[in-house]
């Protein structure tokens, strides 16, 4: 130990962090998982962060959420508020409220961890839906990515959960009434209603269980669940590692990008903080969900503006939108279609169509390899207009659920927004299913013609028989497989109804179905460019090219040095 | 570039060949220049000393500021400066990490090679084969002792009830579920101003008034006070008895203009509050359905089915509105057994 | 290659719109955010023929000569009080500019002391509720807790919970109170003016109404917790929370995307 004095610093460091790995190597393998780990490749595009952000924003949401509960109190025993807050002086509340009233205004920093946890929320929430869409539109959840979608598709519906969970602790007149409309929702529901109501509420509504039921699904079941699902998303992205977009280079049997050690250690660990930077500054000048000017939970009192957090908005507008007439007695039952189609079975097939689409579109392309290359969304034209009409769908059920306020700001008449919503509901997605399909074999076709033609360059040249050209300027071979390389799908054929021996086949109409879809997906499609096309019409510009060639050399060279200096296409 | 190529080639190929990961490489300006390099290195350091800076500032906005119930401003200002020390010392690492690792990494794009998901075909089989061996020491082999095996499922499927039946039996309270159909009002019970408690004169009930009623006495109930009041609330209302189309069989229900119809909305239950003194109108602020008071609390508009219930009022000796009654019909949002 | 490159510094464009989009909603929020109501002056002795005059002046097309009513155009103020003429006057709801859903707030059309003579004159046709005293609504004087009680009972159903307004039936809306006087909030709940109920004293009793009046006046000293976005619950933070919020982490995804130069 005597020459350790003797040695610099830097090797006495070396040592220390050698002897440290040694002693945990022996004991974890873990030397074996850092090979594996350590310079393994992730492509690199701003769209492939989305996720990180939901992860991000999670961690945020565990940080600030242990502080909360340092200070929250899950009772609905009530109090007098004895604080100094003039507008709540010496009102009855429930602890959960006097609890959140106190962090807030007695403990500094507080009522910035509240702010923080709620706009993290927000973003969570916002980050899972942003980072879905990019999976759907680029086709990211296609074989071997069927179950990553699918657990992802879980920890939206848990996100909503804990939102919901959470938004509701705080036992404010805002949050309460919104109980009380998941109450008159659940009642809805035949045969069970009343029953799951009261196993829910411990009783009658408001009762004085629900408070810390949700606390204790908010702070331990939900964030479990969340948490061990993100460990197996993220096992799995590792496992079948990162999908990429199409580029020189970027097969089905490879991945290019940067390695994990150091460049996205440095990147993703710096992102961490700048999420975390953001939400703190929208927690520290943004004041969010102002409990105390709601007051404490009381059933009589409701104020404008009643709505729940813009995740849930979607099942409010549904309920706004639908009309009422549709509640039927049957034999004396109430059944209550006016709630259970807008708020049960719309938000059902909405998800449950979601959660299935990796095998609706299988279905359709019959395709059994597996995809690593994502998908231009141009090259998906039917995909993206599924997916436009969606978002469409539910952006008219989040205006419709905002629909005082839209109206309170236009002066508009929230009947007649009403009436207009209840139409777009039904029309829009479908006009937006059209124009993004058509917009989507625009772009492809103007891929086309680029391949074929190459640039424009601006620069006209006349022919010694006086014919002016513009001269295009072709494709590097990088760009040109950019626009080229898409998978061409083409509908499926059908086989015969009956076999050789006129006997009638088994799985006929599956078959017929799986045919029929297809046809949707695939029938309207632009197909690549092939060589033979590309020869062709070379062969028939060839005079101009050559004409060119020979006019001007000069500007070639000077084009080529440029080029030399240029970017290739996707370095 | 392979232009002049693709068209002097005899045969054209039936497809385009991946021309591979470019070999040319874009250097970045600290890549040529070791000044940028290092100007690079003190903008990422600077960075990293923002967010010192923040740490401090957020450290030091703690334990100097003051939060004060009294006063907001002393609040805000805390929130705020703790707030953006924190935002400085989380922005600070992290746009200098990145900085770092878009400026000085090295950017080369690097290829890992994919293996398909799939095990392979030895793999399977050893799989395969050790199952089997597993299953022979078992003693069950495939389609074997279906009593062992069948009994086991039985009471797999079936133990989880074990625990479920009586913790879900529990959460339940007593469920009386047909509590949901009656509400505390009783024949001669006053009614009273929320929140205070205070009775209503019959006189103080002017043309256009709206009042927000709860029984007498519920402020004084020791359990289930918010349960009751979720059922019980009533909004009190005096038309002109001109415009007022009294519905047949509930002629004495009403005095002299003055109507009570339950507040909580028959969708989904929240309280239905926006009275329009001039159309009559009662608006649902959550879902906008709209009753007409003036016409038995029909729905006029919006996701609600069936009309308010009516409360039966009349005034007792003293001048004061009672109930002549409970609801005739249960309150609230519809439910299955609603009418049973 | 060129374009490809050309098209990639384009990607700060979306940021630069962002920005632009933002720096214009919190111009247009400014807009919104309210002055500070200017004190109304007392009511001054009556001259009952100077306000007869004005009244047949700007009145008496719609209300008739006798204040009477026209059926279907404007209601009777006989009655009505010498609260209602300075709510509806001293608001510039009355004169209307032309008739629809609502009488809107727009410029005073008249100076105080000639409101204080049309109401002089409409409270000398029958006795109706007087413009209340200083005292009456001074919010120094009132209990905010109650008045957030009454509140959230009786206004906030339309108002909002503090005050900022909500849409109504068919196009009507409760307007926001923040920059509405103590004395026309007291006349507006005492007379009940258009859609809005009447809340009287023996409904919500003077005292009470001071109450409310002071929970309003507590808004006006800010929001703890930093800008209030309009007060407006959920949508507003919503709204936020993808534009700025969302807006901001994906434009830092774009910059980590970005090669540098």
């Amino acid at each position: 130990m005597t020459d350790t004095k003797t040695l610099p610093t830097a090797t006495r460091l070396n040592r220390a962090a050698g002897a440290t790995a040694n002693w945990a190597d022996e004991r974890t393998s873990i030397g074996a998982f850092t090979k594996f780990l350590a310079r393994k490749i992730f492509p690199d595009h701003w769209s492939f962060m989305l996720g990180e952000v939901a992860l991000y924003s999670f961690i945020v949401l565990l940080l600030s959420g242990v502080i909360l509960t340092a200070f929250f109190v899950p009772s609905m025993d009530f109090v007098h508020y004895e604080g100094e807050f003039a507008q709540l002086k010496g009102v009855e509340m429930s602890k959960a409220f006097e609890s959140t009233i106190h962090m807030s205004f007695e403990v500094p920093g507080g009522l910035l961890m509240r702010q923080i946890h709620h706009w993290a929320a927000l973003i969570f929430t916002a980050a899972i839906v942003t980072h879905m869409a990019r999976v759907f539109f680029t086709g990211a959840f296609r074989k071997p990515r069927e179950i990553n979608w699918l657990i992802g598709f879980t920890l939206m519906i848990l996100s909503l959960a804990a939102g919901f969970t959470g938004y509701s602790l705080p036992d404010d007149v805002l949050s309460g009434n919104g109980l009380r409309i998941i109450d008159g929702v659940i009642r809805s529901i035949p045969i069970l209603g009343s029953y799951i109501s009261y196993w829910l509420f411990g009783g009658e509504f408001p009762g004085e269980a629900l408070i810390p039921r949700m606390f204790t699904a908010h702070i331990l079941l939900i964030p479990a669940l969340i948490l061990s699902l993100i460990a197996v998303h993220l096992f799995l992205v590792f496992l079948q590692k990162h999908t990429q977009y199409p580029g020189p280079g970027r097969t089905d049997k490879n991945v290019v990008g940067l390695p994990l050690f150091p460049v996205y250690t440095a990147k993703a660990g710096g992102f961490f903080f700048v999420v975390f930077g953001v939400i703190a500054l929208l927690g520290a000048l943004f004041q969010i969900n102002p409990v105390w000017n709601y007051g404490p939970y009381d059933p009589s009192p409701v104020s404008a503006g009643t709505q729940p957090d813009w995740y849930m908005l979607f099942i409010d507008g549904g309920l706004r939108i639908m009309p009422g007439q549709v509640e039927v007695v049957l034999w004396g039952y109430t059944l209550s279609l006016n709630i259970l189609i807008p708020a049960v079975i719309m938000p059902g097939l909405f998800f449950g169509f979601l959660a299935l689409y990796p095998w609706i579109e299988s279905w359709a392309t019959g395709d059994r390899g597996e995809r690593h290359v994502l998908d231009r969304p141009r090259n998906a034209p039917v995909r993206t207009g599924i997916g436009v009409a969606l978002i469409t769908f539910y952006v008219v059920l989040v205006l419709e659920g905002s629909n005082d306020i839209v109206a309170n700001l236009f002066r508009l008449s929230i009947n007649d927004l009403t009436i207009l919503f209840r139409i777009a509901v039904f029309a829009l997605p479908v006009l937006a299913f059209w124009v993004t399909k058509r917009i989507a074999m625009g772009l492809q076709r103007k891929d086309r013609e680029l391949v074929l033609h190459g640039h424009e360059t601006g620069r006209i040249v006349r022919f010694d028989n006086g014919e002016y050209i513009e001269v295009h300027e072709p494709l590097s071979d990088e760009e040109r497989w950019m626009l080229v390389s898409y998978q061409n799908l083409k509908p499926r054929e059908l086989a015969p109804e009956h076999n050789e021996h006129g006997v009638r086949r088994k799985g006929y109409r599956w078959d017929r179905f799986k045919a029929a879809l297809s046809r949707f997906y695939y029938e309207d499609r632009v197909e690549p460019v092939t060589p033979a096309e590309l020869h062709e019409a070379h062969e028939h510009h060839k005079a101009e090219i050559e004409g060119m060639a020979a006019r001007s050399e000069a500007h070639s060279a000077a084009r080529a040095d440029a080029a030399a200096d240029k970017a290739p296409a996707d370095a | 570039m392979s232009i002049d190529n693709a068209h002097d080639h005899e045969v054209v190929e039936e497809e385009f060949t991946d021309p591979g990961v470019p070999e040319y490489h874009r250097p970045r300006r600290a890549d040529l220049d070791p000044k940028a390099a290092r100007k690079a290195e003190l903008q990422t350091a600077a960075l990293f000393g923002l967010s010192i800076i923040g740490t401090v500032m957020a450290i030091w906005a703690w334990a100097t500021g003051s939060v004060s119930s009294e006063n907001i401003a002393e609040t805000q200002r805390t929130t705020m400066l703790i707030g953006l020390g924190i935002f400085l010392a989380m922005i600070g690492i992290g746009t200098g990490a990145i900085h770092w690792a878009k400026t000085l990494m090295r950017d080369h794009e690097m290829i890992e090679e994919r293996h398909p998901m799939r095990s392979s075909d030895e793999a399977r089989e050893g799989a395969i084969e050790k199952l089997k061996d597993g299953a022979k020491d078992s003693g069950v082999g495939i389609g074997r002792r279906g009593l062992l095996k069948g009994s086991l499922i039985t009471a797999l499927a079936i133990a989880p009830l074990a625990v479920l039946v009586p913790a879900v039996g529990n959460m339940g309270g007593d469920w009386d579920v047909s509590k949901l159909k009656h509400s505390m009002w009783r024949q001669g019970m006053r009614l009273t101003k929320d929140p205070s408690g205070e009775p209503i004169k019959a006189s103080d009930v002017t043309i256009g008034s709206v009042f927000h009623v709860i029984p007498e006495g519920l402020n004084d109930l020791e359990h289930h006070k918010l349960e009751e009041k979720a059922k019980a609330v009533v909004l009190l209302v005096r038309l002109d008895p001109r415009d007022l189309n009294i519905q047949p069989g509930r002629e004495d229900w009403s005095f002299d203009g003055i109507v009570a119809y339950s507040k909580i909305c028959t969708h989904v239950g929240c309280p239905v509050a926006l009275y329009e003194q001039q159309t009559h109108h009662l608006l649902c602020p959550c879902h906008q359905s709209t009753f007409d008071v003036a016409n038995g609390a029909k729905v006029v508009f919006g996701p609600a089915k069936r009309p308010l219930p009516q409360l039966p009022i009349a005034v007792d000796d003293e001048g004061y509105i009672v109930a002549q009654s409970d609801f005739h019909e249960p309150i609230g949002p519809s439910f299955w057994e609603r009418l049973k | 290659m060129r374009r490809l490159s050309l098209t990639r510094y384009h990607r700060a464009a979306p940021l630069v719109l962002l920005f632009v989009l933002l720096a214009g909603i919190t111009t247009a929020a400014s807009f919104v955010q309210s002055t500070p109501a200017s004190a109304t002056a007392e009511a001054s002795a009556d001259d009952i023929s100077e306000g007869s005059k004005l009244f047949a002046a700007n009145c008496a097309t719609c209300h008739g000569l006798d204040a009477q009513g026209t059926e279907g155009v404007a209601p009777s103020l006989i009655g009505v009080g010498a609260a209602a003429v300075d709510f509806q006057v001293g608001t510039g709801r009355m004169p209307m500019q032309a008739s629809g859903p609502q009488a809107i707030a727009k410029t005073v059309q008249f100076n105080q002391d000639q409101i204080d003579q049309l109401a002089a004159y409409v409270a000398s046709l029958a006795p109706g509720p007087a413009v209340p005293d200083a005292d009456a609504v001074d919010p120094a004087l009132g209990n905010a807790a109650n008045g957030m009680a009454l509140f959230r009972t009786n206004c906030a159903m339309c108002h909002g919970s503090v005050g900022g307004g909500g849409a109504l039936t068919q196009g009507k809306y409760a307007p926001s109170l923040w920059a509405t006087t103590p004395t026309h909030i007291y006349e507006a709940m005492l007379v009940g003016p258009q859609s809005m109920p009447v809340f009287n004293n023996a409904n919500i009793t003077p005292e009470d109404k001071r109450d409310i009046i002071a929970y309003l006046d507590e808004q006006r000293n800010g929001a703890p917790g930093g800008a209030a976005l309009g007060a407006i619950g959920p949508v507003a933070e919503g709204l936020w929370a993808w534009i700025l919020g969302m807006g901001i982490i994906v434009g830092f995804t774009v910059w980590i995307g970005v090669r540098s130069s």
